[in-house]
């Protein structure tokens, strides 16, 4: 008989819009994040390192890159002859076909793949955090409590609690109330998204819920076991977590990685983090070249100088360009003698030579003051960018661009150029 | 693939000095992040050779661990699979590999029972990229008995440790000599073989008859004349790792932008064990020139012509130059080493000093190393 005491269902379907055209071709969870890494490998790494070796990964949004990825789940120790990873996308029946249209929605669909372990506790995550996290004293903590639901919470500062879900404890963190961004919190611990359900609970909720349109954790199931009066408990945490939802906290968290000694550390022995390692080599820096204070994936070739960047795996920077504060995503080619100050340049796109980026005066995105900010450059995947073009900050490129799409060979600050369409 | 691969990786030789302490040769780390055994895997499943034995008995610990999974190279399949071969006692023998044909004729149930028609044979040591269909085609176009691959070398190398050949016309080997102490020919057998299973099987068990235990000397050489025996030339890149002068220079080779590209970049790949390192770090005060560096290093001081393995952290105001840190090393402050090979997991003291001056200077300590 197949059992599994608890299996992990992994929310990896969301756009993630606040990220732009970092997101326009793959969901949030298959980002590149720290050089080699993808952002869903934090919760996936997190699940085998915490004896969780069933996982369903739920997608909806642009799936292909997160299924080559996962594939069967060999990086992660995933690939089990019982349970293992399994990708869970919306699929046809006989009546009532959907999307997934919200996130305990999508968990509804997939009843029969979690009844199929006979589990005695579901633990929901979402693919768009970046922490290490043992969810085996999370469940410790549910039992110990005799809880039907827990919810894992941080602490957050109480000015900024009001953008958080806030959850309200009393004395043996037993949750009495809780509040979906407050005006005046009267509690500063944010649930963090990653929920620890018995299944038989779960189970109930969701069935009563299967009318209601966009079912969610947040509005539907939590006020549903609340009203129930299943006890619910917040497991507090205290390590790093760091919600990537927005380009600026995005390359705020890639930033962190190379302080000196970063307080999100990958190089710890114990809880290693782990992905699809495409390329092998070892990374090539030249005579000419200056490498300070950085991090470089596997098979890059360095020859010109990098300063207080991230750099993915199989990518080529040429002679006498300088890199400052920038996330380079793999296999990204840059020419020779650019400049390239505070970009965000993603996978497999093209930098031609005499390329300068983030240069002159900060002016607010025109379209997308929202995503395109900080003075960050963005360029969208697959996008090229011909020889001898200046970019200005707060702007955004995506798609193969040439001369004539700029004007003076130059984007000024605070304009787009997107020119990509949904297969060009 | 009509053809079974063996493996031949029991080497250890005292060329070697204090690197082959720890290892079998073709455990032997390369270009950063490889070992050499990965070249020949890599070749094979790239040429669609589904079954491959490794043969091996000098101190196989750190070879066994690299090939604990075979999936790295794609061997883990329903047909075929990875097999890592060692003496073992059986009813009717308790010896060692007593050489290269022995340790095929102790494993020859594997041959007796595959039903492929040929066998490639290669050693673990060799730096080099071929597809072995091309070779086993030319071995059925020649109608040969035995193909060997050779390379050519440039007139006047130091042939010593080599086995140099001497062809006619057709390419048939004319001439075959183990190591000549004055060489009659600049052509050089890279130990790679391809032979019909049979054939194998079948010479094999006469040499084990006769007490003969040794491939080169007691098959090609004495069979030379009775049998076709011809050469194959292997036109690319090939290196054989048996002295620490070659094993320097090999990686070292990988510091040329044409090296690197023709195995890193060109079509296909070479394969690994997979380490799930972070990438590489630079902190301030890191001056990185000329130099590979694999992943999961740290590095903090100057590093220049070298080639840097995994998970090696170099420490403040370091200087290292021409030398190779093997993987997981840990260099202290203001060390200075040069025209060095540091042995892995090896812990250098705070201002230590190290420079070869005749030569490369092998560095091996064994301080402990106290993690915070």
């Amino acid at each position: 008989m197949i059992k599994k005491e608890m299996i992990a269902m992994l929310l990896a379907g969301g756009q993630g819009s606040r990220l732009g055209v970092l997101t326009s071709r793959v969901a949030k969870p298959a980002v590149a994040f720290g050089g080699k890494y993808r952002i869903i490998d934090f919760p996936l790494s997190n699940c085998i390192n915490s004896g969780v070796d069933t996982v369903g990964v739920l997608t909806q949004y642009q799936p292909l890159r997160l299924n080559t990825h996962i594939g069967i789940g060999i990086p992660w120790d995933l690939d089990r002859n019982v349970g293992g990873v399994t990708v869970l996308p919306p699929y046809e029946k006989s009546s009532n076909t959907d999307w997934y249209t919200g996130t305990a929605n999508a968990i509804y669909q997939n009843i029969e793949y979690m009844e199929g372990y006979n589990p005695e506790y579901i633990l929901i995550l979402s693919g768009d955090h970046i922490y290490k996290m043992d969810y085996e004293v999370m469940l410790d903590f549910h039992k110990k409590n005799n809880a039907a639901v827990t919810i894992a919470v941080m602490p957050v500062p109480i000015e900024e609690a009001k953008r958080f879900g806030i959850l309200i404890t009393d004395d043996n963190k037993k949750i009495v109330d809780f509040e979906e961004k407050p005006q005046n919190p009267r509690s500063n611990l944010a649930s963090m998204g990653i929920y620890i359900f018995n299944w038989k609970e779960l189970k109930e909720a969701l069935i009563k819920g299967a009318n209601q349109s966009g079912l969610d954790f947040g509005k539907h199931v939590i006020p549903f076991c609340h009203e129930n009066n299943c006890p619910m408990y917040a497991y507090e945490f205290h390590g790093y977590w760091k919600d990537v939802g927005t380009l600026d906290s995005y390359w705020q968290a890639n930033m962190e990685l190379i302080d000196l000694v970063p307080e999100f550390n990958l190089y710890e022995e114990y809880w290693k983090i782990y992905t699809k390692s495409e390329i092998l080599p070892p990374q090539y820096v030249s005579k000419s070249s200056v490498v300070e204070k950085s991090i470089i994936g596997e098979g890059s070739s360095i020859f010109g100088k990098v300063y207080n960047s991230v750099i993915g795996c199989g990518v080529t920077i040429g002679e006498n360009t300088v890199i400052s504060d920038s996330i380079i995503m793999n296999h990204v080619v840059i020419g020779k003698d650019c400049e390239i100050h505070k970009g965000i340049i993603a996978e497999h796109a093209v930098i031609g030579d005499r390329v300068k980026m983030g240069v002159g005066d900060p002016v607010e995105n025109e379209e997308f003051p929202h995503i395109y900010a900080q003075e960050i450059v963005t360029v969208g995947e697959k996008s090229q960018i011909p020889d001898d073009i200046i970019i200005g900050k707060n702007t955004v490129i995506f798609g193969e661009t040439v001369s004539a799409d700029y004007v003076e060979q130059s984007l000024p600050s605070g304009k787009s150029l997107i020119k990509a369409g949904d297969w060009s | 693939m009509r053809a079974l691969g063996i493996i031949l990786a029991g080497g250890n030789n005292h060329r070697m000095k204090e690197l082959s302490q720890k290892r079998a040769i073709s455990a032997m780390p390369v270009a950063g992040s490889y070992r050499s055994i990965d070249f020949v895997l890599s070749n094979m499943s790239n040429s669609h050779i589904q079954r491959v034995a490794v043969l091996t008995q000098y101190n196989s610990r750190s070879l066994n661990s690299h090939l604990s999974s075979s999936k790295w190279w794609d061997f883990g399949r329903k047909q075929g699979g990875l097999y890592v071969f060692t003496p073992t006692v059986t009813a009717d023998n308790s010896s060692w590999y007593r050489g290269t044909a022995d340790s095929i004729y102790q494993n020859l149930d594997f041959l007796k029972n595959s039903h492929e028609p040929y066998v490639v044979i290669a050693s673990g040591d060799g730096v080099y990229k071929m597809d072995y269909n091309k070779l086993l085609e030319y071995h059925i176009e020649k109608k040969a008995d035995i193909t060997v691959v050779y390379k050519e070398f440039p007139e006047g190398s130091n042939l010593e440790r080599f086995g140099t050949i001497v062809l006619n016309e057709d390419s048939r080997i004319e001439e075959f000599d183990e190591k000549p102490i004055i060489a009659t020919s600049n052509l050089v057998s890279c130990g790679i073989y391809v032979i019909r299973r049979r054939q194998l099987i079948e010479m094999i068990e006469k040499s084990a008859l006769e007490e003969r235990y040794d491939f080169v000397k007691d098959i090609l050489i004495r069979y030379r004349s009775l049998k076709r025996i011809y050469g194959y030339k292997l036109e690319e890149y090939w290196r054989n790792i048996a002295t620490v002068d070659d094993y320097f220079s090999t990686n070292m080779d990988f510091l040329k932008e044409d090296i690197r590209d023709y195995f890193f970049r060109q079509y296909p790949d070479v394969y690994s064990k997979v380490d799930d390192l972070p990438p590489a770090k630079y902190n301030i005060g890191a001056n990185v020139r000329n130099s590979l560096v694999s992943s999961g290093s740290i590095i903090n001081g100057t590093v220049e012509d070298s080639i840097v393995f995994k998970k090696v952290f170099i420490g403040n105001n370091c200087y290292i130059k021409n030398s190779i840190i093997l993987n997981d090393v840990y260099i202290g402050d203001n060390t200075h080493i040069e025209n060095c090979i540091v042995e892995s997991r090896d812990t250098i003291r705070a201002n230590s000093y190290y420079k070869g001056d005749d030569g490369i200077k092998i560095v091996v300590e064994k301080n402990d190393r106290f993690i915070l």
